[in-house]
């Protein structure tokens, strides 16, 4: 068996560094809760995972019938307009879907936050992870439409997407954490999280290409760097679809500022998490 | 010798009560307060709640302690701070050796999942590594009973299922060190004397475990010592029975009403009184030579309806001895109209050996429902009897509990 170890149990004072060693010691939990997340998703549903497809699929008709066809948004660079928008559905799936069930893990698990000790860490990055799930199942659709409209994707593309994701997962996860943890004790944020999401995706390049805001420089560059989803959403169009060059710039402020969110969300759940299990 | 397992050291657990009452809070409520200007006046209304104050204790190596206490004395509350769940305000705690605390069963269950699926789940929660999990399973299945439904889905389990599938996983730990709540309440009677017996195996193999729990008898027959915490703070700390015997004392001096034990009262219902043998106090002596229980209930009803006074009385460990039913008896309860009520009974009670008996008490609706129920509230002391031999036999001698009686009692040969 293991070694024997040793634990103090002491008031806390100040801020704790997260503790890398214990985590590695609770990865199983991390794993099975992930797997339970994945595998409770699509229980007793007669479509299963297809509803992974089904949603921005049929989002993607119908966004394209109103925002193309009526409200004649258009993509920019001759990318036909549904996959252009597909790319940036499936990424914001993922972002709204991660953002949500982080927020609302702490509270949906609240027996085993009581009655049991963990890294609460595990339960909002669990989340995290299942997203990749629903990502790699709608990814299929896209896949058909790039064949279908014959698009190849960029060799530095595809070089970048781990980037991207790895951007999309910390400021998805930086977000969730601050709201995880303001959700214990204000459950406001069940209510003002759907109105915020709603609002996010407006605001993020999702149903049209930021270069429609080439008339107001200002806003465009508050948006690349406070929003790390639109950077992402919109080298995700280049690099997969290839009909723009890469966004360096756009990149480059993803990057910095999901790190951030993620510090920050990190930072306050550290600094509230021990006292999770008395309040929640 | 090698160093204590456990080394409590003047711990702490403070709670601030405020005294508003919802349970949420909301953003604009705490904004609201911010800018009143009757901060100072919402500031007052917070006081402090010290849940454990100053406890200090050790626990050996291969010590199986059990911790009791009433309602309330913070027994939880100390596991809570030694399983790390939450942080102690002063003071401090070292734990050697890996330690698992089990709070409650089917901590995480999902009700979508089957019995096997959970089984891995639980397993994991509580600490088992996916190895373990898989050299018990067999185990695991074999003691929950419920090798049958292992692809169902838990929701569709009864009750009694969820509970030993739950407890059969918590069963099979192997920590170093256990810290064990309340838990074996569980299941049927037959089942929580199957975990009884599997928590002393446990604690026979040189574990060290920390056991809460309200069954005395248990504690009793699976600890060799134990501490009794009161109002957060340690009262007696030393060998079980001591531990027990101060702690059913302590319980039984603190000078409150029967009444006051009444838990889960039915809105039909108020109850202003009762009183065993005149007096209204939870504590009464039995005189040799007692063998009557005067019952008097008063109260107020808010429909007509049936009503009875039923009676438990068990050993001060919560087995049961003897049940006082009338109304089961007869079929029916008294019928009572809108109004003011008085029931009164008078309960020929059973030779009783000297020593120390529970009587708890159930209004009823005898066989339908149930209006008010006090579990242990009336504690009684027998004096006992002497026999010819002017010996007193005791309840915790090998006499037992009640003293049978010769009927026909000649005194000669039958011959």
């Amino acid at each position: 068996m293991s070694q024997p170890v040793e634990i103090t149990i002491r008031p806390p004072k100040g801020f704790v560094g997260l503790n890398w060693r214990e985590l590695w010691r609770f990865r199983d939990l991390f794993v099975v809760l992930a797997w339970r997340d994945i595998s409770v998703r699509y229980k007793q549903t007669v479509l299963g995972a297809l509803w992974a497809i089904f949603q921005p699929l049929v989002t993607m008709v119908i966004f394209t019938f109103i925002f193309n066809r009526v409200a004649k948004v258009e993509s920019g660079d001759g990318t036909p307009y549904p996959i252009f928008l597909y790319v940036g559905l499936l990424f914001w799936q993922y972002y709204s879907g991660t953002l949500t069930k982080a927020s609302d893990s702490m509270v949906l698990n609240a027996g085993m936050v009581q009655k049991i000790y963990f890294p609460r860490l595990i339960l909002p990055a669990a989340s995290a992870i299942t997203g990749f799930v629903d990502l790699a199942v709608s990814s299929i659709i896209l896949v058909i439409m790039m064949i279908y409209y014959g698009f190849v994707p960029h060799l530095v593309g595809i070089a970048i997407l781990p980037c991207l994701l790895v951007c999309m997962l910390l400021s998805s996860l930086g977000t969730g954490l601050v709201l995880a943890s303001l959700n214990v004790k204000y459950r406001d944020v069940r209510y003002a999280l759907p109105f915020l999401i709603q609002t996010l995706m407006y605001v993020t390049p999702v149903i049209y290409p930021v270069a429609m805001l080439a008339k107001y420089p200002i806003i465009k560059e508050c948006m690349l760097w406070l929003n790390p989803m639109s950077g992402v959403i919109s080298n995700a169009r280049a690099g997969i679809l290839g009909n723009s060059p890469i966004d360096w710039h756009a990149l480059l402020a993803s990057t910095v500022s999901s790190i951030i969110l993620f510090v920050i969300g990190l930072y306050y759940f550290r600094a509230t998490e021990r006292y999770f299990a008395d309040v929640v | 010798m090698s160093k204590p397992v456990i080394q409590i050291e003047n711990l702490g657990k403070r709670y601030v009560v405020s005294s508003e009452r919802e349970r949420y809070l909301s953003l604009r409520d705490e904004l609201a307060k911010k800018f009143s200007t009757k901060r100072r006046k919402i500031e007052a209304q917070k006081r402090d709640f010290w849940a454990l104050k100053d406890i200090s204790f050790t626990i050996e190596q291969g010590d199986v302690v059990g911790i009791i206490g009433q309602n309330g004395a913070g027994k939880s509350t100390l596991l809570k701070v030694l399983s790390q769940i939450t942080p102690p305000t002063t003071g401090s705690v070292v734990l050697r050796g890996r330690t698992v605390s089990l709070l409650e069963v089917g901590t995480g269950f999902h009700p979508e999942l089957t019995g096997r699926e959970n089984i891995f789940l639980n397993g994991a929660i509580l600490g088992m590594t996916r190895t373990e999990i898989r050299q018990k399973f067999d185990e695991i299945v074999e003691f929950s009973e419920i090798s049958r439904f292992l692809d169902t889905p838990v929701k569709r389990y009864s009750s009694g299922m969820y509970v030993r599938l739950a407890f059969a996983v918590a069963a099979h730990l192997e920590p170093e060190v256990l810290l064990v709540d309340e838990v074996l309440a569980v299941g049927d009677s037959q089942f929580q004397r199957k975990c009884i017996a599997k928590m002393g195996e446990v604690s026979k193999g040189g574990r060290t475990v920390l056991f809460v729990s309200h069954n005395m008898a248990a504690v009793r027959q699976l600890c060799s010592s134990g501490v009794v915490i009161r109002k957060g703070s340690i009262q007696h700390a030393g060998p079980i029975s001591e531990c027990i015997e101060a702690y059913t004392t302590a319980v039984s001096s603190s000078n409150t009403t029967i009444l006051s034990h009444f838990k889960a009262i039915d809105s039909n219902i108020t109850l202003n009184r009762l009183v065993a043998n005149g007096s209204d106090l939870d504590y009464l002596i039995l005189k040799p030579g007692d063998d009557r229980l005067l019952l008097e209930l008063d109260g107020f009803a808010q429909n007509s309806m049936n009503i009875d006074l039923e009676m438990r009385l068990t050993d001060p460990y919560g087995s049961p001895l003897a049940f006082f039913a009338p109304g089961l008896e007869k079929g029916h309860g008294r019928r009572i109209e809108v109004g003011e009520f008085r029931l009164t009974y008078d309960v020929q009670l059973p030779r009783l050996f000297k020593g120390r008996y529970v009587a708890s008490f159930y209004v009823t609706d005898p066989g339908r429902r149930g209006w008010a129920d006090a579990d242990m509230a009336l504690t009684i002391e027998a004096e006992g009897f002497a026999t010819a031999s002017g010996r007193v036999f005791d309840n915790s001698s090998s006499a037992g509990w009640l003293a049978l009686r010769d009927v026909r009692g000649t005194g000669q040969s039958d011959l």
